[in-house]
């Protein structure tokens, strides 16, 4: 499979890896629809399990985009990764799969990853206006929106 | 109904800070919450109504906005969040061990299956495994927390859809398996019940025959819940055809568990790519065809006979031994990452850990089973009618504790 990636994915795709036996694939971030339309149509990974990201600050480019798959005809799994930057948008997988509908949106909200072409990308878990994205390394474990929890909850801290 | 109290976004759709016209610009940012209930454009004889987060046939704290066409459901929109604690920054911010008992709080009906599904996907990062001792027990226990979740949902099931009998017997039932735990490990709800490694408590004096004695009494049990429902007319009328989702959908919205079984793909990940000890046991699978809640119904009541086979099975022949694997008191997985799942009551429980190789997880993503199914309600509620919203929120199963997380 990797053979076949890299023929058609060329300097787009970046390397192939396994960790703890598991397989991952890493492929520059503009190629991500194009890669999971591949794996959906071609390779039979026909489910998303999940969509999430990772944060590495110190990197050029901070996040980590992973999409974890699964195929019901082969039984296999395949992690598919991205790096996207911090002001740099990564594209939705909505249209490939429904499923990210939910995951995407709560990435946006936790993370502030903006997800091009998604049908609706707002906060899901937070308050539509709370300033900031806690699962960000910078954002520290104590820090809250305080003018939020101010005016919305009449206290002034949630802690 | 709730009148959505909390946060300004309702506040900030009132007309109350009329003296300026609200912009086009701004009322679609504020009332955003509606995108998929496009309030704008309302047809002459749609109404919008709105359910919960009060509401006490939503499971907890979940908030519907309804878009209706008379008593028919034109669309729907699932607002999440009120629970939510931030589990996953915790994580990040506790060691291994420290984290262990807070997964216990997500699917808190659950916890015992958590547990598993965490400590697996530890001792996966950190290249061990569980004693084989140590992995029947674990399958025991959590074969037993399936079936006290799924009486938990029959019970509050049946109750919002107007069945008030099987909720008590089903408490009663669930009773038992409480026991055992609170037996086993001292608690009952948020259990702990396992450690990275294996297990910290060897099984008590008469757990076996515990077990036996509830498994062999149960057989009976599930059959007198099937005459209370499984042919009443009641009941036939109020689920069959009620939130039919196909296949090829739920695949597409990445819905597991008994869900996607009732729409026809056989697949559980106990048989798939068995953990803990599962490999040992004989099970089916049961699945159904049309994906109503009639099947889903069906389907859960046969797991719980299923579980009560692998429980039997494994309770006979616990293998002696040790109970914890060699791992240090310090764990210090090296770097790198690893995605573990689990067959939870509810569908699909994932953890997605990545290490720098400090005491520490630098990242750890949940992936909710009764998040992403309820991805899915939209689908099932279109075109039904509004009085079987309250089944359909019912028939996926969902704990706003692993929703919000």
């Amino acid at each position: 499979m990797v053979q076949r990636l890299k023929a058609r994915f060329g300097d787009a795709f970046r390397e192939a890896s396994l960790d703890r036996k598991q397989a991952i694939v890493l492929i520059a971030v503009e190629q991500l629809r194009e890669l999971s339309r591949y794996c959906r149509d071609e390779e039979k990974f026909d489910m998303l399990v999940d969509l999430t990201a990772v944060d590495w600050p110190k990197r050029e480019k901070r996040f980590d985009v992973v999409l974890n798959l699964y195929s019901f005809a082969k039984n296999e799994r395949l992690r598919l990764k991205a790096h996207a930057g911090e002001t740099e948008p990564a594209p939705s997988v909505c249209e490939i799969w429904p499923a990210a509908n939910w995951m995407e949106r709560e990435c946006y909200d936790m993370f502030g990853i903006v997800f091009e072409g998604h049908p609706d990308l707002k906060r899901i878990l937070l308050p539509e206006e709370w300033q900031g994205h806690p699962l960000r390394k910078d954002y520290d474990i104590l820090k809250q929106d305080t003018d939020w929890v101010r005016e919305n909850l009449g206290i002034e801290s949630g802690q | 109904m709730g009148s959505g109290k909390f946060g300004n976004r309702e506040r900030a759709v009132a007309p109350h800070d009329g003296h300026q016209p609200m912009s086009n610009e701004h009322t679609i940012k504020t009332i955003s919450g509606m995108a998929n209930v496009n309030t704008t454009v309302l047809g002459a004889d749609e109404i919008i109504l709105n359910m919960g987060p009060q509401h006490p046939s939503t499971h907890g704290v979940l908030r519907v906005k309804l878009k209706l066409d008379g008593e028919r459901v034109a669309g729907s929109e699932c607002i999440i969040g009120y629970l939510h604690r931030g589990v996953e920054k915790i994580a990040e911010h506790r060691s291994y061990q420290q984290f262990a008992p807070y997964v216990d709080r997500m699917d808190y009906v659950a916890a015992v299956s958590n547990g598993l599904g965490y400590c697996e996907a530890v001792e996966k990062l950190l290249g061990t495994e569980a004693p084989p001792r140590a992995r029947v027990v674990r399958t025991i226990l959590t074969e037993l927390q399936r079936i006290a979740s799924h009486l938990l949902w029959l019970g509050t099931h049946a109750l919002d859809i107007g069945a008030l009998t099987p909720v008590f017997y089903c408490f009663r039932e669930r009773e038992e398996i409480l026991k055992i735990f609170e037996k086993y490990c001292g608690a009952r709800l948020t259990t702990h019940a396992f450690r990275i490694g294996g297990l910290q408590y060897e099984t008590y004096d008469g757990f076996e025959e515990d077990t036996k004695r509830f498994c062999n009494d149960f057989a009976h049990k599930i059959d007198e819940y099937e005459t209370l429902l499984t042919e009443n007319r009641i009941w036939v009328g109020r689920t069959k055809g009620v939130g039919i989702l196909n296949a090829a959908d739920a695949i597409a919205l990445g819905v597991t568990g008994p869900v996607l079984r009732a729409s026809g793909v056989k697949w559980d990940l106990r048989r798939a790519q068995p953990y803990a000890a599962y490999d040992q046991y004989e099970f089916e699978i049961p699945t159904r065809e049309t994906g109503d809640t009639y099947d889903r119904y069906v389907v859960r009541m046969e797991e719980m006979r299923q579980s009560r086979r692998i429980c039997l099975q494994a309770v006979e022949n616990i293998p002696t031994g040790p109970i914890m694997a060699r791992i240090g008191k310090v764990l210090k997985p090296p770097p790198g990452e690893v995605y573990h799942s689990i067959e939870a009551p509810k569908g699909e429980l994932g953890y997605y850990i990545v290490s720098d190789g400090t005491t520490q997880p630098y990242r750890v993503r949940v992936r909710p089973p009764s998040f992403i199914n309820l991805q899915a309600f939209d689908k099932m509620a279109k075109g039904s009618l509004i009085a079987d919203v309250v089944a359909i929120i019912g028939t996926i199963d969902i704990v706003l504790g692993e929703v919000d997380r």
